[in-house]
């Protein structure tokens, strides 16, 4: 029974609307976090990733680059996940 | 003081042009004081869907550059005595459009005017900028599709912050959300994303779901808004969404899939 259950389940996540849901989840969330961020962030995020290419295998996706202003100072706010 | 609606969704060919003209026709035959403008410099189409191609004499960007007063560019429908087009440019350059320009032209048509409908064209350019920049309320017109969905989104950010509701710190702009060529069918069969689906990812509640229709290319070709045609799925599915914008309640129709026997038979 749970064999057919995990059937039918994994036969809905895969169909193409449910595919075109998640992705668009990961885009949306990801474009509105750079709206109203400065012009430079895009260019600081990429010149980011080409040092820390220089040491370890990553992809685009894994710095994110953030600035929140908080009161009268901003934090620059970096995350890289790196591969174990 | 006329109500200011953008029609727009960032990617081409979601039905812009089709709800501006459905839209306007209907709030004009409710008896409504109603223009509709036409923002696509260069690739004007609303004057086709309208059938009044061969009645322009000046345009848009004709009053914009005062060559012509409104009195003589606004076409006056043949069909309902309360609806006005003006047309876009068919030769000009883009940036004729100013936001300066364009508020003037709005600021005279309001004084007369219920209602001002701006087709917005495609893409987050001029045209589309002057278009949502004076709106009160945008219809945002999204097919369930994963780059229609993206650009929505994307205008949504525009409208939140560059419109000039949010530059001067006004009440922001009205979101309301149409999703149109919905098919059912397809929808069932996991292979188009449902209403549901698109009102999560968006954020916004939808004011209406126009089917994908037939009756749409028969309208268009005939010249004719397809609220015109009655009896049409795609008609009454834009009836009920003026109805919504309006203030009424109506339950969403055409959202169902086919019955058995009628997927049979038709
Ligand atoms: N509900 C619908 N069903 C079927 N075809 C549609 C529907 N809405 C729009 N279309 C068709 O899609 C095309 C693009 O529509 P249009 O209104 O010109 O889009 P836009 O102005 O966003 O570029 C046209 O050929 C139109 O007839
Ligand atoms: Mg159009």
């Amino acid at each position: 029974m749970k064999k057919l259950f995990n059937f039918f389940k994994n036969e809905q996540e895969k169909n193409p609307a449910n595919v075109a849901k998640e992705r668009l989840k990961v885009i949306v969330a990801h474009e509105r976090r750079q709206r109203n961020q400065p012009d430079y962030l895009q260019d600081l995020q990429r010149d980011l990733m080409l040092v820390i290419q220089k040491y370890v295998e990553i992809e685009a996706d894994n710095v994110q680059v953030q600035l929140d202003s908080e009161g009268n100072y901003s934090v620059l706010e970096l995350n890289v996940t790196l591969p174990n | 003081m006329a109500k200011i609606i953008v029609v727009t969704s960032g990617k081409g060919g979601v039905g812009k042009t089709t709800t501006s003209a459905a839209f306007s026709m209907g709030l004009a035959m409710r008896g409504y004081k109603t223009v509709v403008i036409d923002f696509d410099i260069g690739l004007r189409n609303l004057d086709i869907v309208m059938d009044c191609e061969r009645r322009v004499v000046y345009d848009f960007v004709n009053v914009i550059q005062g060559d012509a007063n409104l009195r003589q560019a606004l076409i006056k429908d043949k069909r309902c005595e309360n609806l006005f087009i003006l047309a876009a440019s068919q030769t000009k350059e883009k940036e004729a459009l100013t936001l300066e320009g364009v508020g003037a032209v709005l600021n005279e048509l309001s004084q007369d005017f219920d209602f001002i409908i701006c087709d917005s064209p495609a893409g987050i350019e001029q045209g589309a900028f002057t278009a949502m920049y004076y709106a009160d309320e945008a219809i945002i017109v999204t097919n369930p599709e994963v780059s229609s969905v993206r650009d929505s989104d994307r205008m949504l950010g525009i409208l939140q912050s560059k419109s000039q509701r949010a530059q001067e710190g006004l009440d922001s702009v009205k979101e309301n959300l149409l999703i149109t060529r919905y098919d059912p069918d397809r929808v069932a069969k996991g292979e188009m994303m449902s209403i549901e689906d698109v009102e999560d990812i968006l954020g916004v509640k939808n004011i209406g779901v126009i089917p994908e229709s037939e009756s749409v290319l028969k309208a268009s070709n005939q010249g004719h808004p397809v609220i015109m045609d009655k009896n049409s799925d795609a008609g009454m599915a834009y009836d009920d969404m003026i109805a919504r914008f309006l203030g009424e309640t109506r339950p969403l129709r055409f959202i169902e899939r086919k019955g058995l026997l009628k997927r049979i038979f038709s």
